[in-house]
């Protein structure tokens, strides 16, 4: 354990990284959705960071945290359910194929 | 008394209803309805004019007013239904309703093997109520409505015959030609209630003088600009003669005795707003006097009997409009209804005679019909010689007294022109008399021996219209300038006249008056006469040869007066030239203004923007993962600039 705030920042600004740079990169839903949660989960580092560093927002930041793990699995279920229709009419997790609002 | 007044334009209305509705069922019938609508109308208003013109309750001098109903009321601004009965709008109503009946009564006649028999009589109805509102209306917006219904009634008239390409023409050029003034009128009427807030004729008059001259004086010529149009003056008197392409009761009632002289009323009505603008009152006396001149020139030698006719009616307007400009209002009126009645005798008979020779119009194809019709060419002899100022017949009293009165009020030149326009109308009234009535006939053999007197109920109305162009002149114009009709209608003018500064001179018999009355029958005797030496004459007890080598060696001699007056001087090749050709090279320019330069300025933006959108359109590319990117990159920016700019 660090006793220093900016390492966490820093793991969790890394981790963000990971998964922005997953959801853009990756071609496949799932791996997309696994890449937001990595982001969602990045952020949840750094407010748990700064609660425990922060005397003021150590209530707040618990608060917060679990209002985002709870939208984190809010999302991933409704984003899975909308994989899976798609992929069931389109046959491809692939979603550079999936060019409908294109047309 | 002043119940009964609606009902004179309301029998007519209703006679339009009705016929417009059911004349198509009742076949020969359908002449009932509206020609006994209007004999009504007639004996609801000679009572009238006997109550108001005897100055009975509540008419007293002044007239009186009965109002219907509000039509456009708009807080302080309001135009009522009223009707405003006075001496002038008597003397409108006896020309109007007396001529409307008999020229009813003769249509029966002259239109009864036409098929579109009810539709006439349901127009002429129609007719009837404009007019009658026209001239009964105390209001300039409700005049105006009249007006234009009057107009649509002349467009309905005059083509009536719509197969006919040539009356489907002359109803189109009446139309336009009229919307020309009518503009003018209708600005006026703006300009009016712009300045006063009012459009009651009266309280127009009335505070006419609180406005600035400059003022008064564009309203004034506002009004003329619409007189000017509908009474067929120069620059606007192209419509009238092709109006004739109507039937010849239409010419008759429309466009000699009643419409055409709506002008003439309105400037005589609107006579104190001119008052204030004397320089107008010029302009007035100068187009009234130049048509008429230009008309008679034109009426020397046109072979059309109507169109003899429409140049005439031309000419007297003329009359009457110099009258009204020189401030002799009521010598306007009278030569108004004296020209009234016997240029609608002299129309019916041309009628009669075209009738008689199996609708052919051309003089130079008529001649010696005073032998088969007679009762045509007596009547017909009358109304030439009434037009022409041989007293004591109508035209006499009417005419010396608007030649009198301009020479008294310092307009020595209206009276000189004035004066050689009355011999020519004497020459050119003879020359069609001489040419129609006297000689040979000069149609074919078969025609003459068909030529037959017109029914009764077409030489009725005839005779009826003779004895007023008889008798009228002496029974309301005698003595001279103090006639029963000076009586009525002097109260009405006494403002305009007392404004322009003109004093009533005692009438002198034996000083200038008798010198102009002697003047003014000697000219119409040399035109008379000058007439008969060229074209014949068979009166009892005088004959004469009718000369066509002295008419042609006459006319070879002035080869251009001659072929000016034979081709109008040129006005319908002119307005061709300057409207139809310039006009249409400046529209067909702007057109090509309109679709290059403003539709290319809105068709370019239109471009513009869908080439602006088909160019962004490729950004939608419709991949989550590139709208993703371009949410991370934007959010990149905006917190490195907000870091950037926090670290200052």
């Amino acid at each position: 354990m660090s006793n220093s705030l900016d390492a966490y920042l820093v793991l969790s600004g890394i981790l963000f990284s990971i998964g922005t740079f997953g959801f853009l990169a990756r071609r496949n839903a799932i791996s997309m959705l696994m890449s937001i949660e990595l982001m969602l989960n990045a952020v949840n580092l750094a407010i748990i960071a700064f609660g425990s560093f922060v005397e003021s927002l150590q209530a707040d930041s618990s608060v917060i945290a679990l209002l985002v793990i709870a939208v984190a699995a809010a999302e991933a279920t409704v984003g899975l359910a909308i994989v899976i229709a798609i992929y069931r009419n389109r046959r491809t997790p692939l979603v550079d194929e999936y060019d409908t609002m294109r047309q | 008394m002043l119940e009964l007044v609606p009902l004179i334009p309301a029998l007519p209305i209703a006679g339009f209803a009705i016929t417009a509705l059911i004349g198509r069922r009742l076949g020969k019938r359908a002449s009932v309805i509206p020609v006994l609508a209007v004999i009504a109308a007639w004996a609801i208003s000679m009572a009238v004019v006997y109550a108001v013109l005897t100055h009975q309750e509540p008419f007293g001098e002044a007239g009186a007013t009965i109002a219907l109903w509000q039509w456009i009321p708009a807080g302080a601004f309001h135009v009522d239904i009223a009707f405003h009965v006075d001496a002038l709008t008597a003397a409108l109503l006896i020309v109007v309703t007396t001529i409307g009946m008999l020229v009813h009564i003769y249509s029966i006649g002259y239109m009864s093997h036409d098929p579109g028999y009810w539709r006439f009589f349901a127009y002429l109805n129609l007719f009837m109520f404009s007019m009658l509102l026209l001239v009964l209306a105390d209001n300039f917006l409700v005049v105006f409505v009249a007006w234009e219904l009057v107009g649509l009634c002349s467009y309905l008239l005059i083509g009536f015959w719509y197969r006919r390409r040539s009356a489907a023409l002359a109803a189109k050029k009446a139309f336009i030609v009229n919307r020309v003034g009518d503009v003018g009128f209708a600005l006026g009427i703006m300009l009016i209630w712009s300045q006063l807030g009012t459009l009651n004729i009266g309280e127009v008059i009335e505070r006419i003088g609180e406005l600035d001259s400059v003022v008064v004086s564009l309203i004034a010529l506002l009004i003329f600009a619409g007189a000017v149009g509908k009474s067929a003056q120069f620059p606007l008197h192209v419509w009238l003669p092709d109006a004739m392409e109507g039937p010849t009761p239409v010419s008759a009632l429309i466009h000699a005795a009643t419409m055409v002289n709506a002008g003439v009323y309105l400037v005589a009505r609107t006579g104190a707003i001119f008052a204030h603008a004397p320089e107008v009152m010029v302009v007035v006396v100068a187009v009234g006097i130049f048509t008429a001149i230009l008309a008679a020139s034109i009426a020397f030698t046109q072979t059309d009997i109507k169109r003899v006719l429409a140049y005439s009616t031309l000419s007297q307007l003329g009359y009457m409009f110099a009258a009204l400009g020189v401030g002799a209002y009521t010598a306007a009126i009278f030569h108004l209804m004296t020209h009234g009645f016997f240029k609608g005798l002299l129309f019916l008979g041309s009628g009669s005679v075209i009738h008689a020779v199996h609708e052919e119009q051309d003089m130079r194809r008529m001649g010696g019909l005073a032998k088969k019709i007679p009762i045509t060419y007596a009547t017909m002899a009358i109304g030439a010689i009434a037009i022409s100022g041989i007293p004591p017949l109508a035209g006499f009293f009417s005419k010396d007294e608007i030649l009198a009165e301009s020479f008294k009020n310092g307009f020595l030149w209206v009276w000189a022109i004035g004066l050689l326009v009355a011999g020519m109308t004497a020459f050119y009234m003879f020359r069609l008399i001489g040419l129609t009535f006297w000689g040979g006939f000069r149609g074919p053999r078969e025609i003459w021996d068909r030529v037959h007197e017109s029914p009764a109920v077409m030489t009725i109305p005839l005779i009826l219209l003779a004895i007023p162009s008889l008798f009228i002149g002496l029974a309301i114009g005698f003595p001279p300038e103090n006639g029963l009709l000076h009586g009525w209608l002097e109260p009405i003018f006494h403002e305009a006249r007392e404004l322009l500064h003109l004093e009533h001179h005692e009438y002198q018999v034996f000083g200038i008056d008798g010198a102009l009355l002697v003047a003014s029958v000697a000219i119409a005797v040399i035109g008379i006469v000058i007439a008969l030496r060229l074209f014949g004459v068979e009166f009892p007890g005088l004959r004469g040869q009718a000369r066509p080598e002295a008419v042609q060696r006459l006319s070879a001699r002035l080869p251009f007066p001659y072929r000016a007056s034979l081709n109008k001087w040129w006005f319908d090749e002119l307005y061709d030239l300057l409207f139809i050709r310039i006009g249409g090279r400046i529209a067909a320019f702007l057109w090509w203004f309109d679709r290059v330069v403003v539709d290319g300025t809105v068709n370019g933006v239109g471009v513009l923007t869908t080439d602006a959108g088909r160019g962004l359109r490729r950004v939608q590319t419709g991949r989550v993962q590139n709208y993703a990117l371009g949410i991370a990159i934007g959010l990149i920016v905006m917190a490195g600039s907000y870091l950037v700019i926090a670290g200052r």
